[in-house]
């Protein structure tokens, strides 16, 4: 509470001789020179480096960032990835594991870089970033609309260095059945940065299920952001799974403009990644919209995982469900942040936060910080955030019927995120979280 | 056959077991009664193992092996059941699951196979039935937002899967309407045999109505005060408690 | 609902400001000139004959204070405080060291009677209810005029007596602890508080004795463009217990008025202290005009094992609160508890909560909060709740519930929660809700007239906070919050 947040560092002179700043900002020199000549996302790019540089990475210091130091986790910043060869490509699709069960129609990223897009279901239409770049995609702007999303710093740093992604668009009363997976899949032995960007677009009365995956073996640096623009009564379950390597530092965002009667439930699990901040941004612009949001956060040894999720309620009659569960094992660092801001026009609002935290070995720390922010009287808004071990009289309960410590604490662990993952609709996509969950905790010791 | 000899156990400093002896033989039900603060919750909770509790003396024999140099879940192996008083909620874990765990886990410590789906399903749906136990309580979290009544029934359930040894009703009555003790009783009744022994904690004597025992035992200030048959229980109603409460202050 | 639409509508219209404690008292008064700077704080240390080590004291604090900025974190809005153009010392003039009340200014002693604060002791002791006596440190803007019970209470070995004397009288317990619980330079306020503090009450209770009644300060701000700074500083020695009641009220004007106080509270080993507030500060008129500006850093320190500190806030005053009573949880086994009712309406803006830090082992808090927001006032609750590494087995439960009347006005709930041990067990449950429909038919149709079905629902929904406040505090508290709302709430 006595730390300052970002209006009084918004002051301060500019912060850049970090390593966080001299090392991306020497990257972001090297990067615009890869650009062709003309690029048309120039000028966007200079402009979101100078909103970086004019106050330096965020540090704790500014309260958003407060638990999260990105200055110091972005001490030794990779330079971005360079486009795979056809072997690295080959290598990565081959070693990609993450909801391989789930039946879908799959697009791969490797090493940041569009590799290959299956034949996609009818309604479903995909546009790479660089051609919508070029013909200047109305969607683009939708970013924008996102008004609690501006001037995020891992946003910024998304607009300077993107270099692949695509707009995946799903056209007007379109139920598409198939699921469709994005697979980011890392690849190499060195260190280096990626930054993608996907925009799902899902028209009037249609709907999508999509799935979105990063995994790989190395120390990658992903900055991935995913806008979705929902229409009136659309319908989208996003799954996203960070299975990175044990020494990723994973940023991402996810934005979410709802149209009226829209409906969005996007689920997270974090079972990967030494550092990983996953952002969301939603708001609900037209009536009626519902919003279900859920995370699992398996963390352990020196792990450090932060989920930011800011939910804008501008208009009547929404209504929102988020329920984060955070498992913190060895000398993890655990990080909710959630606030949900309801405006003076949005009457009727229904909103419940939930964060529980289970820290499970005596290094263990969590940081909970559950906001409301409410402009308007006639709604029912709460929160909730619980931290704490395992219950003894629970494991005494189990042990009493016979099941050994490991097996009791086991079922224990697997029940506590289990009401997470039950948010998650799509069947086959449940059971293949539900696997990934129980084998994380089977490595836990 | 259960055995306990001269238990003295503390909790935080307060002694509530003060050289305790009971012996529960084969095929045996034996009821202890005792006013409030007696320390008979803390008697089964000890002799099923819960920690915090301090045992400076004595022992406790199941068919002659050391109980106390166990833990809960190895006790429970060997066959020691205890039916909560406050039978424990366990939010997502669905109560089918719980049973096959609990099952496979005892089998697995026995060396025993471990049951086949349809072989678990049979089993489960014929117990349940017995205590008027519907399918849709079974598909529930394990006892989260049942009544007391069912939460009882649902530990009688255990206890006849498990098929254990030495069985502690712990304050069972505790909490039922007339219906749901009848179902409960009926339970324990249809598992008694002359192998099995049982250990019903009760305040009152209502209870003993319905599962009748063999012997009575009244505790106060942490041991047995006196020992008879079922009479006993009679008198006792009769009486009250006042004169063990007063002869142990 | 129709009902509570029209009464929200009569809020909007009405005056918020139906602040009952406006007058103003005219005196005569010895007063600093305008402006801050080593002189003033010489000229305040000199006022008061304090030693030469006090004045340093002071004069470092302001050395520090000048190099620090004003924080900016908390959600309250207000222009520019130019800290040149305040007094920062006024004093009654005819109140030169009274020795009894026969001393005091008849004008003073009027203010406070019609404050509804008893000074003199024997009235009190004809009261109808002799053994609920408390003994009251009036202090009028810079000095405290007169301190009741001070014989009875040195009989039982209590010493209350207004800081300036304790400074010169008990320097060896004031150097031991002044200071040591809010840092000189903890703050933007506690600092500047710490170069000009001009009065305030001193408290310790001797190990063993349990107080022989309520202690209780009445703060009245009363001249023109004076900003109050008032330091507390309780000590309860082992195993004592003391409870201790605070006030505040300040005439209606058009300027702000600064109010900035430091309280400092420390528990020994199981000592108990209990701190009650009502906040009745001047609120501003209904543009927003005027009123205090309150920003208060109150802490304790439950520095032995098994001491106990439990704050009792009710905030209905004050153009802008900023405020956090606090606990360190430093013994083991010790508890902290935070009750607060915080009311806005018109253009207030509050900022409130509290902090409890546990670091020793099986120590517990508790935090229950309720804000009622009405008007185009904004009601925020701030809250930390931190468990150290070494702080094992502690318990938190926390709960923050909102009210809103009306929708101008906003209601935020900003929980940290922060835990370093496994074992330590926190719980935080927050809800934001408008009075239900069926909660105002159900009154109406018993026949209660709207404002007073609104005034019996919030009553209700504060209750938990005010069966906290000592009796005749709470009957007053409820009061209180009924004109608080009037309005809304009749």
């Amino acid at each position: 509470m006595t730390t300052n947040p970002a209006t009084e560092s918004a002051e301060r002179p500019a912060a850049q001789n970090f390593p966080a700043d001299t090392r991306l900002a020497q990257h972001f020199d090297d990067f615009r020179s890869r650009l062709p000549d003309g690029d048309g996302s120039v000028v966007r790019r200079l402009e979101a480096m100078e909103d970086i540089q004019r106050v330096g990475v965020p540090n704790r210091r500014v309260e958003e960032w407060k638990y999260t130091d990105l200055r110091a986790f972005l001490h030794e910043a990779a330079a971005p990835a360079s486009r795979p060869d056809a072997a690295t490509v080959d290598a990565a699709r081959k070693s990609a594991h993450v909801l391989a069960d789930v039946p879908a129609a799959r697009i791969d990223f490797v090493n940041g870089y569009l590799a290959d897009a299956a034949t996609l279901p009818e309604g479903v239409s995909v546009v790479p970033l660089s051609k919508a770049l070029a013909e200047a995609h109305p969607a683009l702007a939708s970013l924008d609309q996102v008004e609690v999303a501006n001037g995020n710093a891992l946003i910024d740093l998304n607009t300077a260095f993107v270099d692949d992604g695509i707009i995946v668009q799903v056209a007007a009363g379109h139920e598409i059945g198939e699921v469709l997976h994005l697979r980011f899949i890392n690849h190499g032995n060195t260190p280096f940065a990626t930054a993608t960007r996907v925009l799902v677009l899902v028209e009037k009365d249609a709907a999508l299920t999509i799935a979105e995956t990063h995994e790989g073996h190395v120390a990658a640096q992903p900055n991935s952001l995913v806008a979705f623009v929902l229409g009136d009564s659309a319908r989208v379950e996003h799954v996203r799974v960070n299975a990175e390597g044990a020494g990723a530092i994973a940023l991402s965002t996810l934005t979410a403009l709802l149209g009226g009667e829209a409906d969005f439930r996007s689920f997270n699990l974090v079972a990967g990644s030494a550092v990983s901040r996953h952002q969301l941004f939603i708001a609900c612009q037209g009536e009626n919209a519902r919003v279900t949001i859920g995370g699992v956060t398996m963390i352990r040894g020196e792990d450090h995982a932060d989920t930011t999720l800011v939910l804008d309620h501008a208009v009547p009659g929404g209504e929102s469900r988020e329920l984060f569960k955070t498992i913190v094992d060895g000398d993890a660092t655990g990080v909710f942040q959630g606030k949900i801001i309801v405006r003076q026009d949005a009457q009727k609002t229904d909103g419940r936060m939930m964060s529980a935290a289970l820290l499970v070995s005596p290094g263990a720390t969590m940081y909970n910080k559950p906001e409301l922010e409410i402009w308007a009287d006639d709604v029912q808004c709460a929160h909730g955030a619980t931290c704490g071990e395992l219950d003894e009289d629970l494991l005494f309960y189990l042990s009493a019927r016979g099941l050994p410590p490991a097996e009791a604490e086991a079922l224990l662990l697997q029940a506590f995120i289990g009401e997470a993952i039950e948010l998650v609709e799509h069947e086959s996509m449940r059971e293949a979280l539900n696997a990934l969950a129980v084998k994380r905790l089977e490595n836990r010791s | 056959m259960i055995e306990i000899k001269n238990l003295v156990v503390e909790i935080e400093g307060n002694r509530i077991l003060n050289g305790l002896d009971l012996t529960v033989a084969d095929g045996e039900v034996a009821a202890i009664m005792g006013p409030n603060g007696s320390g008979k919750s803390t008697l089964s909770y000890v002799i099923a193992g819960k920690e915090d509790y301090e045992v400076l003396d004595g022992e406790i024999l199941l068919d002659g092996e050391n109980l106390l140099e166990l833990e809960a879940y190895e006790r429970a192996s060997k066959g020691v059941f205890l039916a909560f008083q406050y039978p424990l909620e366990i939010p997502g874990v669905a109560t089918m699951s719980f049973l096959k765990a609990i099952l496979n886990a005892q089998r697995k410590a026995r060396e025993e196979e471990e049951l086949t789906t349809p072989d678990f399903l049979r089993l489960v749906r014929g117990a349940a039935e017995k205590l008027e136990i519907n399918q849709e309580m079974l598909k529930r979290a394990l006892n989260v937002g049942f009544s007391g009544g069912e939460k009882k029934r649902m530990e009688i359930l255990q206890m006849a899967l498990l098929q254990p040894k030495f069985c502690i009703l712990d304050e069972t009555d505790s909490g039922l309407d007339i219906d749901a003790l009848r179902i409960v009783s009926e339970g324990v009744n249809a598992l008694r045999d002359e192998k099995r022994a049982f250990l019903v904690i009760t305040h009152y004597q209502r209870l003993l109505n319905h599962i009748v025992p063999d012997t009575v035992h009244v505790m106060s200030k942490g041991r047995i005060v006196r020992s008879g048959g079922k009479e006993l229980a009679l008198e006792l109603e009769a009486s009250g408690y006042a004169e063990y409460s007063t002869e142990a202050a | 609902m129709p009902a509570v639409q029209e009464t929200i509508e009569r809020v909007r219209t009405l005056d918020v400001d139906q602040y009952k404690y406006g007058f103003e008292t005219e005196l005569e008064v010895d007063k600093a000139p305008k402006g801050l700077n080593e002189d003033i704080v010489r000229l305040i240390s000199a006022k008061k004959g304090e030693p030469e080590w006090m004045t340093e004291w002071r004069l470092d604090a302001y050395r520090r204070w000048v190099t620090l900025r004003e924080p900016t974190w908390a959600r309250v809005n207000y222009p520019p405080i130019d800290y040149q153009d305040l007094h920062y010392y006024a004093a009654p003039k005819k109140n030169a060291a009274p020795k009894s009340l026969d001393e005091v200014d008849p004008e003073i002693l009027r203010t406070y009677e019609k404050l509804g604060i008893p000074l003199r002791e024997q009235e009190i002791l004809a009261g109808v209810e002799p053994s609920r006596r408390v003994a009251v440190d009036a202090v009028f803007d810079s000095v405290s005029v007169v301190t009741t019970f001070k014989e009875e209470l040195r009989r039982a070995g209590v010493i209350f007596c207004p800081i300036s004397e304790a400074i010169r009288e008990y320097p060896e317990l004031v150097k031991k602890y002044l200071g040591t619980v809010v840092p000189v330079s903890d703050n933007y306020f506690a600092t500047l508080n710490s170069a000009v503090f001009t009065d305030g009450s001193f408290v310790y209770v001797p190990e063993g004795v349990r107080c022989p009644m309520e202690l209780s300060t009445y703060f009245r701000i009363n001249e023109r463009n004076t900003g109050q700074f008032e330091r507390t500083l309780i000590i309860a020695d082992k195993g004592s217990y003391v409870s201790y009641l605070e006030g505040c009220t300040a005439p209606a004007r058009d300027e702000n008025q600064l109010h900035a106080a430091v309280v400092e509270l420390i528990a020994l080993d199981d000592a108990e202290i209990k701190y009650s507030t009502v906040q009745n500060w001047y609120p501003g008129d209904i543009e927003g005009k005027g009123g205090v500006y309150n920003f208060v850093t109150k802490r304790g320190d439950c520095r032995g094992r098994n001491s106990k500190i439990s704050w009792t806030q009710v905030e209905t005053g004050s153009a802008i609160t900023w405020k956090y009573p606090s606990c360190i949880l430093r013994g083991d086994n010790s508890q902290g508890e935070f009750y607060s009712i915080a009311i806005s309406n018109g253009y207030q803006q509050v900022d409130s909560g509290t902090k409890m830090i546990h670091l020793g082992r099986n120590t517990t808090s508790r935090i229950i909060s309720k804000g009622i927001a009405a008007g185009r006032s904004e009601n925020t609750y701030r809250g930390l709740v931190s468990a150290h590494r070494r702080a094992s087995g502690t318990r938190n439960f926390t709960n923050c519930d909102s009210l809103l009347i009306g929708d101008r006005c906003g209601a935020h709930t900003v929980p940290y929660i922060e835990s370093k041990n496994a074992s330590a067990i926190f719980e935080h449950e927050a809800t934001t809700s408008k009075i239900s429909d069926d909660q105002m038919f159900y009154c109406l149709q018993r026949g209660l007239d709207e404002e007073e079905a609104i005034a019996l629902i919030v009553n209700g929904f504060v209750k938990d906070v005010l069966q906290q406040l000592p009796m005749e505090f709470a009957v007053e508290a409820q009061k209180l919050i009924s004109i608080s709302l009037e309005g809304s709430v009749g």
